[in-house]
């Protein structure tokens, strides 16, 4: 395959940053998007240039350290991570264009790479059942009914890659906090940290600067591991009670 | 065997684990005899834990909740990311919930036997005890195990096992046993009692008058090179299975930490033991980056088969049962697909090598779901194994409900690393090494669902206990980066980093790292001999010299620069490649995940020679222009007796 | 040093009513407020098709609930008091909502494709700008009559009076769909911020949110339509 591809250069977070055109031959169906953006880079250096910065790691869709808007989607066209995504999902002569995720909570740190340190700090905020090491009851003295536990799992598996403040129109991290909070709140063991957890999960994301959801949808159709909206309307059920029982975000 | 290679040292042994008392009471009697800390002391002193995954983050995470102050290092953005989370399988725990008379002692004589009797006992029968503790912990955090619909844990049985024993969480059991330790350390770095280090990659080890005191860490960000010190040093960063290019690893995971302790002093014990896991999608063409496992569970259900004509090239439908050769079911009757994995894995590129290998490459056998489909219907398959249909056709664009899934094995874990005392501590005095990244209970080999357990005994149980013993002389005298040994760490890491800078020649570190990978798959892989090893040894050193004057690096190192931090890391990769290399020469046996050809039984499996090498092999570093120095650690089977495994 | 802990940028919330999960529960009420208001209305205005005299009986009815009990106007003056606050509540927090999201995107995508997003929900800020203008001239035509072909007349008159004109029923009807869009995920998405959508609930939120609205719509639009052609006059 031959491809264009237009590639958002930025050398570091204090310049603006640009779209770059590149040409690209000889690119094998086979392979993962990732693995074209190698045979790039190994050109680019080859050349003596800089080779485009972009984060991965596992390359198997469940770190969720990679991810780039591809063709203006959050991972591309198929709905998994940018590691998982193969070039057989793109044609002969396509023109591929390629940016970070754009969120101010996100700032870029080059090129393709974002800092998602403020996913850490939304969790640090409440995202965590206190059980400190050593205090465990035996695993057995809480039966969890197997349809929560079902639950609680599909909510866990958020693997916090940012593809959904990146392909929210208001740039919300709604559904990477409902995930957490859904998760916890649905075991037992989340139950007495509930009503705190989830105002103050709320007010860290708003301090973060990210955007307010309204519902639209986008977050959960980019969604690479397919967490559900049913969890933002769990998230808000849960913190209007919280906030009617009187709970207040710590400052 | 001749002895250029290296030199023998002094023995080495053991000295923490209490040797008068039997064995299931010398974890308690350690825990008793090893000094305490007291909670106001703990205050004053500093532990730094580099790497994040299972072991480093429930370390860090629990450190901290005891009262010390710790500095938490990786390298990548979050410590979500670290490469535990890819784990699949589940975690094994001698709970016998389901009654089928497991117990800690049948785990941990599993595990001794799984490991091919070269692991030590005491070890794996802590790990046995804590198994039971890690399951109760993960629950109380929120970890959302599989559950049965009494709302009780469920559990499955888990490659070579014969008790169900594993705990699972769907195909994710490593991401959400980690998600539950990040969230443990999140809480701890939110309490401000640990200090996060993002994006930092250790780079060398401080040793000040004989103790670890600190590291050499580069921030991948701004490219600053800087100092930190601690009372203790922990190292929990991973395998280093990338040393093969190919493997099941993260793209990130490297050997750098671990082996640039080595050259400060720790040594390195038994190299050659890899795990080659026998079910991961074949590769598809040269530009191939990593290699996908699938989890090991799909041979609870598929089954293994090849064409029993070579160079059949019929599609796998209309090849008809008797013209099948289901090679495990027919070699080990008893075990059939469910063999150990470096048996499954031989096996596999046993039928390969003899041209009966299916695939574009004849790099690959079939994993057959069709009896399963038709036994449990296509629902429950897809129920329990969807996921795993899904990412198969993700990756090669086949659907595996109507043809037969390609599978053919690749690197998965090293049970080599550095070696470490029963209190977890190295040859180095003040650095503690955890999870993969030390020689571990694993043996020669290790049992599915076991690495999970390990990361997770060794970061919650094991050594928040022992470290106490070694920090009760601290706090330490203070050092700072004036301290001439941090110094000269601080240059040797800067100098290393212009010199890759300014080589300046016609090769990608990327090129250097597909070479280093295919010769020690080819050469040291799945078979080993005392041909192919010669062969490599003779090639690496022209490797590594090329390296270091062809390399090309661009961009500079006061930024992001992930091709720099390649290259630094293949560096290291080729120079433990030779050690690897002259470990397994050394080892002319067959144990475990390290087969050499000449040590085989009549029936081809591996033939152990208990007589010569019941020992770990203990690696010393010498400067280079020496050869390596080996201390042997004599091992000694009170409780499991020596035999040779079989599985037929 | 390597970096350490950064607190998030962002202003702190300093109380509860500030975070964006509440604004938007401020804005499911007062949406559904003023949609009860609209069934209420819909209902009212369909008395058309019962001849003048009803109409404005209707109209004057409205105006006279609950006398003697209370002076004249009472109960009007409330329900325009809580439409107002409504009102005002609504569009605070679409402006603050908004405001919030465009701080946390300040560079745009060069290329960005939808996957979900509804039309409808796609034009819920800049629609309902435009139902809010829509309102105003609507106050101003039909109840107040300032800009009424027949300001003087009765209410019966000028509504006939103002749909009589093509263009000004053409209006109304762009209007009234662009409010029905603006139902059509404002009933989805309050189900959703109250709390009350799951999984399995989702897809009949989202059916009922579509029936709702086309109905509702279709009530309104069965006024003008038939003033235009005719049957009402």
């Amino acid at each position: 395959m031959t491809l264009t591809l237009r590639v958002w250069r930025q050398k570091d977070p204090s310049v603006k940053g640009g779209i770059v055109t590149y040409e690209l031959a000889d690119i094998s169906p086979d392979m993962s998007f990732l693995e074209m953006l190698d045979v790039l880079n190994e050109q680019l250096i080859l050349g003596g240039d800089d080779p485009v910065a972009f984060d991965h790691d596992c390359r198997e869709g469940i770190c969720g350290m990679c991810g780039v808007m591809i063709n203006g989607q959050a991972h591309g066209p198929e709905q998994t991570t940018t590691c998982q995504l193969h070039m057989r999902s793109f044609k002969d002569g396509d023109t591929i264009t390629i940016e970070p995720w754009r969120a101010s909570a996100f700032p870029v740190i080059k090129d393709l790479a974002v800092d998602r340190r403020a996913f850490d700090r939304i969790i640090q905020a409440g995202g965590y059942i206190s059980a400190p090491t050593g205090t465990a009851p035996e695993a057995h003295s809480v039966p969890v009914p197997k349809k929560d536990a079902d639950a609680a799992f599909d909510a866990a598996t958020c693997i916090g890659c940012g593809a959904c403040v990146a392909a929210c129109p208001n740039a919300s991290s709604m559904l990477f906090t409902a995930a957490k909070v859904t998760h916890l709140g649905l075991m037992p063991q989340g139950q007495p940290e509930r009503d705190d957890r989830v105002v103050n999960m709320v007010a860290q994301q708003d301090r973060e600067g990210f955007g307010g959801c309204t519902n639209i949808g986008e977050c959960s159709a980019s969604c690479p591991k397919g967490i559900s909206m049913e969890t933002i309307s769990r998230l808000n059920h849960d913190l209007l009670g919280a906030l009617r029982a009187g709970v207040r975000p710590k400052s | 065997m001749p002895l250029d290679l290296f030199n023998v040292g002094d023995p080495i042994a053991d000295t923490k684990a209490p040797m008068d008392v039997p064995i299931a009471e010398r974890w308690s009697s350690r825990r008793f005899r090893a000094r305490l800390v007291n909670p106001a002391n703990r205050r004053k002193m500093t532990v730094i834990v580099v790497g994040t995954g299972l072991a480093g983050g429930s370390a860090a995470a629990t450190l901290g909740e005891a009262g010390y102050k710790v500095k938490s290092f990786w390298y990548q953005d979050s410590p979500r990311r670290a490469h535990s989370v890819a784990a699949q399988g589940g975690i094994n725990a001698a709970k016998n919930y389901r009654n089928d008379g497991d117990s800690v002692h049948r785990l941990f004589y599993d595990t001794v036997k799984g490991g091919d009797f070269r692991s030590r006992e005491n070890n794996v029968h802590r790990l046995a005890e804590v198994s039971t503790n890690i399951i109760d912990q993960c629950v109380a955090q929120g970890v959302p195990f599989a559950r049965e619909y009494g709302g009780l844990l469920d559990n499955r049985s888990f490659g070579g096992a014969q008790v169900s024993r594993t705990f699972y969480a769907r195909g994710q059991t490593g991401q959400q046993l980690l998600y539950g330790a990040y969230q443990a350390l999140e809480r701890q770095i939110a309490a401000g009692n640990v200090e996060q280090h993002a994006r930092t990659e250790m780079l060398d080890l401080i040793v000040v008058d004989g103790r670890a005191r600190g590291i050499v860490a580069r921030d991948l960000v701004t490219g600053e090179i800087s100092t930190h010190f601690a009372d203790a040093v922990v190292l929990a960063t991973g395998g280093y299975g990338n040393v093969f290019y190919l493997s099941t690893n993260a793209k990130g995971s490297n050997t750098t930490a671990i082996w640039r302790a080595h050259k400060r002093g720790a040594y390195f014990a038994n190299p050659c033991y890899t795990q080659i896991h026998p079910t991961c999608i074949p590769v598809s063409g040269d530009y191939q980056s990593k290699l996908t496992l699938m989890s090991e569970s799909l041979r609870n259900d598929g089954r293994v088969w090849v064409p029993k004509e070579r160079g059949d090239t019929r599609d796998p439908r209309e090849i008809p049962e008797d013209e099948r050769d289901y090679y495990l079911e027919r070699i080990y009757p008893s075990f059939g697909n469910l063999v150990p994995r470096d048996i499954a894995s031989r096996q596999a590129k046993n039928v390969c090598d003899e041209g009966r290998g299916v695939g574009p490459n004849g790099l690959g056998v079939y994993l057959d779901f069709a009896d399963a489909i038709q036994r449990l219907g296509l629902s429950a398959v897809e129920a329990k194994y969807g996921n795993l249909f899904d990412m198969y056709n993700r990756i090669t664009g086949e659907n595996a409900y109507e043809t037969p899934m390609r599978i053919y094995p690749a690197v998965h874990y090293t049970m080599g690393g550095l070696w470490v005392d029963y209190d977890l501590q190295s040859t180095i005095p003040g650095m503690f090494v955890i999870g993969e990244a030390n020689f571990s209970d694993h043996g020669a080999n290790r049992l599915g669902a076991s690495a999970l357990m390990q990361g997770l005994a060794d970061g919650y149980f094991v050594l928040p206990n022992t470290i106490n013993d070694y920090l009760a002389d601290g706090p330490f005298e203070k050092v700072d980066e004036s301290h001439p040994a941090a110094a000269e760490a601080l240059q040797g890491v800067q100098d290393q980093v212009q010199k890759l800078l300014s080589i300046n020649g016609t090769r990608t570190p990327a090129s250097f790292h597909r070479e280093l990978g295919k010769l020690m798959w080819d050469l040291c892989g799945m078979e080993r001999s005392e041909e192919s090893l010669r062969k490599a040894l003779d090639r690496i050193p022209e490797i590594r010299q090329e390296f270091w004057s062809n390399v090309k690096v661009s961009g500079d190192w006061s930024s992001f620069n992930p091709t720099l931090e390649h290259a630094g890391r293949v560096a290291d990769f080729i120079e433990l490649a030779e050690l690897m290399c002259i470990d397994a020469l050394h080892r002319a046996e067959s144990c475990g995940g390290h087969f050499r050809a000449e040590s085989q039984t009549p029936e081809g499996e591996a033939l152990r020679d208990d007589e010569n090498f019941a020992y770990v092999a203990a690696w010393e570093w010498t400067p280079e222009s020496a050869p390596p120095v080996l201390h042997r650690e004599a091992l000694e089977y009170e409780y499991v007796h020596l035999a040779q495994r079989s599985y037929k | 040093m390597a970096t350490v802990t950064q607190a998030g940028q962002g202003r702190t919330p300093k109380a509860a009513k500030t975070t964006s999960v509440f604004k938007k529960a401020v804005m499911a009420v007062s949406g559904i407020i003023m949609l009860l208001y609209l069934v209420a209305h819909m209902i009212g205005n369909l008395k058309v098709f019962t001849g003048r005299e009803n109409f404005n009986h209707y109209s004057e009815w409205i105006r006279t609930i609950g006398e003697p009990a209370v002076p004249a106007q009472t109960v009007l003056t409330i329900i325009r008091i809580v439409l107002l606050v409504a009102v005002v509540a609504h569009f605070w927090a679409a402006v603050s909502l908004w405001r919030q999201a465009r701080r946390a995107r300040p560079e745009r995508y060069v290329v960005k494709k939808a996957v979900a997003q509804t039309y409808a929900a796609r034009t819920m800020r800049w629609g309902g700008v435009i139902v809010l203008l829509f309102i105003i001239y609507h106050l101003l035509d039909l109840t107040v009559g300032a800009i009424n072909p027949d300001g003087d007349g009765t209410p019966y008159d000028r509504l006939v009076a103002s749909f009589s004109n093509p263009f000004i029923t053409a209006f109304y009807v762009l209007a009234l769909l662009l409010l029905g869009m603006h139902l059509r995920h404002g009933i989805w998405s309050a189900t959703q911020t109250l709390g009350l959508s799951n999984r399995r609930r989702e897809r009949t939120a989202n059916a009922a949110a579509i029936a709702f609205s086309t109905l509702l719509i279709a009530g309104f639009l069965l006024v003008p339509f038939s003033v235009l052609f005719g049957l009402v006059d």
